[in-house]
């Protein structure tokens, strides 16, 4: 397959293909277009690509159908969806089917970047693991699958039901290796609630992009970790267990776990 | 015109006819014994006067003086209403008579006076009184005539006597027959029929002049209220009320169907609701959508814009205000979004006196145009409450806007204060767990009071049994009943589970004197109640002895044009409005609702001429 471009835009609009087109360019990406569906699956038999990204509602096909075509072709291409009907339902229905990344228009442009660089560092993540033998950065060989018992929403969150109906929140070995090291970062408060598809964590990285976290579930925060205040590269070392981020107690876990990938099906 | 398919006339004409029918069968029997009794007096009179006449003819029979014995019998045959006297020998010759051409002509064995004794073939010799009397008619069209024979026998006088008229071995020498005329009796008789005909026709009269009145009052008025009312919600009046006083069955009937449209209309403004959501919702998710892309060109291409003008601090400063403006944009479509899914209201802390400064800058235009002043009383101090900001941004909102339009032309102020109080919590706490005394959870998640779970009871009443549903506020009483009681009547609680009963039967609540039900509240002691309908007795030791509760006050005061004391009972009623046309009326009882929601209270205190308060209380977060 031959290798066209970095990025494949899929928008009805020309001037949001336009304008991600100028700012993938500001980064030195290069990009191909599609006005539809259709066109882009067209483009993805005959060439290959390291990142897409697809509006939801477009004539035709919408965005959720491209990812199942995507899934069942079995391409492993990493799906940033955009849409302009950015609910909190779009987004969690959008990381549950299998997009990598979900980006509500409209966006800034250091919004959009952090998200393609972070896009680009999964594919290649993604591409190690299933392609251990091709060339690769020494410490992007692998990552660690979440445990059993855990769930997951999209490649990003996970959550343990824990005792007492309370239940813990933190971030997955891919999304913390793709965002690389992080610089700091902006939680919630405790008593702040959160809502499933709604932001519930900031993350800066060494290059000072801003990558927005989607909360797994909805409820009530009633403690954050303090050892990731303290020390953030327990995030890092530990992103499963010590690395947890919030105690929450959940609103309607039974509704939202409907939405969320056990881990157990990842083995 | 007369309608005999009305309930009202169909009753008049049953119970007429069964009047007719009574009156008829006692008439009938009521003259008969009359007249009976007079007849029978008659005779007893005729009988006397038979047996005077022929004791008084005796001697002059014996000593055969004939002119005596006819002058005794015309002056007694002289009398009024004596129509006939006279003696008949053996053979029927008639010997004597007040009719002196009937003198020696012969009597048929067969006619009136001698059927008696000569209906058998051989003659009766003795006869009681009833068989000597007959009653009979001259012509058809005369008054009936009572006779009475009196046999005159042989006695040992008479075939002694000098003129050997009768030999000793006859037994009946003659008859005295003596007729009366019945006219007066048959005349009180007829009287009696024609008073028992006017009686009969005077209290059919009174009986439907009565029945009409009371159909009319008892029934048909109530139905035609009721039916009238089935027209009104049949158009679409769901504020309809009939408001009967009646105890009776269609008092009843009529509190009831009060009662199924208020909660129709309850209902119906529910699904009024939340078609407006959703219709709103759909409509908010298509602007997003449409607006969303062009804001998308506007701010990536001004940031990007802004990222390459590092070195141009005046255009950098002009591009940070649209990529400000575009931001804020942004969340004013995503504030919409979030309308359109109204379903999760958000539960933060909020800061009252910033929320009601957001909502005062909604308005400051309107304030300023409307020369208005505008006095803030806040505490600074303030304790934070949970909840959602932009409801009660929205409340603070809708009584300003109110409060604005009260106002008249000159010296307009609208006062806004802000306090940190103390209330008891009657009114105020949840109960969320309820046992019977074996331990049987009692709360209903499935029937909801105001969105929170109820406690299920079951009841019996005096005549019928079902469940209850008590409100888990402590202190309101928006019970749900499943089963209609009367006013003041006293209830009987059990477990709906083991059916153990609630109510302490010596423990007698302090306002009526009623038994009063006991429920426990696990760890946090029991919560009494009164068992009598309509009395709204609660204590609840834990809560009140826990103290009073902190609550914001929130005081949003104008001088206006006041609020009618009719209207200030109803203002929060769905659909009521004084503002005629320009309101939908909707806006008070959605302030209820949410205030409602925030588990706070809100009330008003108007004076007509000098203005208004809304006054509003919200829990302290805790």
């Amino acid at each position: 397959m031959e290798k066209k471009a970095d990025i494949l835009i899929i928008d009805d609009e020309q001037l949001i293909i336009d304008a991600i087109k100028k700012i993938a360019k500001f980064e030195d990406f290069t990009t191909d277009t599609s006005l539809d569906v259709m066109e882009a699956l067209n483009k993805l038999d005959k060439n290959s690509y390291n990142l897409i990204i697809s509006d939801i509602m477009m004539p035709g096909k919408t965005g959720f159908e491209l990812l199942e075509i995507i899934n069942q072709k079995r391409i492993t291409t990493p799906v940033i969806i955009t849409t302009g009907f950015s609910t909190l339902e779009n987004a969690v229905k959008a990381l549950n089917e299998g997009a990598m990344g979900f980006i509500p228009k409209p966006f800034t442009v250091d919004e959009l970047i952090s998200i393609l660089h972070r896009g680009m560092k999964y594919n290649t993540l993604l591409k190690n693991k299933y392609l251990p033998s091709s060339l690769s950065d020494d410490d992007l060989l692998s990552f660690i699958p979440c445990p059993p018992k855990y769930h997951r929403l999209g490649f990003d969150t996970w959550i343990l039901e824990g005792s007492e109906g309370t239940v813990k929140i933190g971030l997955t070995d891919l999304f913390l290796k793709s965002v690389g090291m992080i610089n700091s970062f902006e939680s919630l408060q405790i008593d702040e609630s959160l809502h499933q598809g709604g932001t519930c964590l900031k993350i800066v990285d060494s290059n000072d992009l801003i990558h927005q976290l989607i909360s797994p579930i909805s409820g009530k925060i009633i403690d954050i970790n303090q050892g990731i205040i303290d020390d953030a590269s327990l995030l890092e070392k530990d992103p499963y267990f010590n690395g947890w981020i919030y105690r929450v107690i959940p609103n309607n876990l039974e509704h939202d776990i409907n939405n969320l990938t056990p881990c157990s099906s990842d083995i | 015109m007369i309608k005999f398919d009305k309930i009202g006339m169909k009753l008049i004409l049953a119970v007429s006819l069964t009047v007719i029918i009574i009156i008829s069968i006692f008439a009938y029997f009521s003259i008969q014994s009359q007249s009976d009794s007079l007849i029978a007096e008659v005779e007893r009179h005729a009988n006397q006067l038979s047996e005077t006449v022929k004791r008084s003819t005796k001697f002059d029979m014996l000593l055969n003086r004939r002119d005596h014995i006819h002058n005794i019998i015309n002056t007694i045959g002289n009398e009024e209403c004596i129509r006939n006297v006279r003696v008949l020998d053996k053979e029927g010759e008639i010997n004597y008579s007040t009719d002196l051409k009937e003198i020696g002509e012969m009597v048929d064995k067969e006619s009136e006076s001698c059927y008696a004794c000569h209906a058998q073939d051989k003659p009766i010799e003795r006869l009681t009184i009833k068989e000597r009397t007959r009653i009979f008619k001259i012509h058809p069209d005369s008054s009936r005539i009572l006779g009475i024979i009196n046999p005159i026998y042989n006695e040992k006088s008479c075939w002694e006597a000098e003129c050997h008229a009768h030999p000793e071995e006859q037994t009946v020498l003659g008859v005295l027959d003596i007729s009366v005329c019945l006219k007066d009796v048959d005349r009180v008789t007829e009287e009696s029929k024609i008073n028992m005909f006017l009686f009969a026709l005077v209290s059919i009269l009174l009986i439907a002049i009565i029945m009409r009145v009371l159909v009319k009052n008892l029934v048909q008025k109530p139905v035609r209220n009721l039916l009238q009312a089935t027209n009104y919600v049949a158009v679409g009046n769901l504020n309809y009320r009939i408001e009967s006083t009646r105890k009776d069955e269609l008092g009843k009937l009529a509190n009831s169907f009060d009662n199924m449209t208020k909660k129709l209309s309850e209902m119906r403004l529910q699904l009024f609701q939340s078609d407006k959501m959703a219709s709103l919702g759909r409509l908010a998710a298509g602007v997003a959508h449409e607006i969303n892309n062009p804001l998308t060109g506007v701010l990536t291409y001004s940031s990007f814009l802004l990222k390459r003008a590092k070195d141009n601090p005046e255009m950098k400063e002009d591009l940070e205000v649209i990529v400000r403006e575009t931001k804020r944009s942004r969340e004013i479509v995503k504030g919409l979004l979030d309308f359109s899914r109204q379903s999760t209201p958000k539960s933060n802390k909020v800061e009252i006196n910033e929320v009601i400064d957001n909502a005062l800058t909604v308005v400051a235009n309107q304030v300023k145009i409307n020369r208005i002043k505008l006095v803030k009383n806040y505490n600074s101090n303030l304790p934070l409450i949970l909840g959602d900001a932009n409801q009660i941004q929205q409340v603070i909102l809708n009584l300003v806007v109110n409060s604005i339009d009260a106002m008249g032309k000159e010296n307009k102020t609208l006062t806004i204060e802000t306090n940190s109080i103390k209330l008891p919590a009657y009114g105020v706490a949840k109960i969320t767990h309820a046992t019977c005394p074996k331990g049987h959870d009692l709360m209903d998640e499935h029937h909801k009071i105001d969105g929170r779970p109820s406690i299920k009871l079951k009841v019996k009443s005096s005549t019928n049994e079902g469940f209850i549903h008590l409100d888990p506020v402590y202190g309101n009483h928006n019970h749900h009943y499943g089963i209609q009681f009367e006013k003041d009547e006293v209830s009987k609680l059990f477990c709906p589970q083991c059916g153990v009963s609630l109510v302490d039967e010596d423990d007698k609540g302090p306002d009526c004197g009623a038994p009063t039900y006991k429920i426990y509240i696990p760890n946090q002691g029991e919560l009494k109640g009164c068992t009598k309908f309509g009395c709204g007795w609660q204590k609840w030791d834990f809560v009140d002895a826990s103290g009073d509760r902190n609550f914001v006050e929130i005081k949003i005061s104008d001088n206006g044009s006041g609020i009618e004391k009719e209207d200030l009972e109803r203002i929060f009623d769905p659909f009521f409005s004084t503002k005629g046309q320009k309101g939908t009326g909707l806006g008070l009882s959605v302030i209820w609702g949410i205030i409602d929601n925030h588990r706070g209270k809100i009330s008003v205190d108007s004076t007509i001429g000098k203005g208004t308060t809304f006054t509003i209380h919200l829990p302290e977060e805790s």
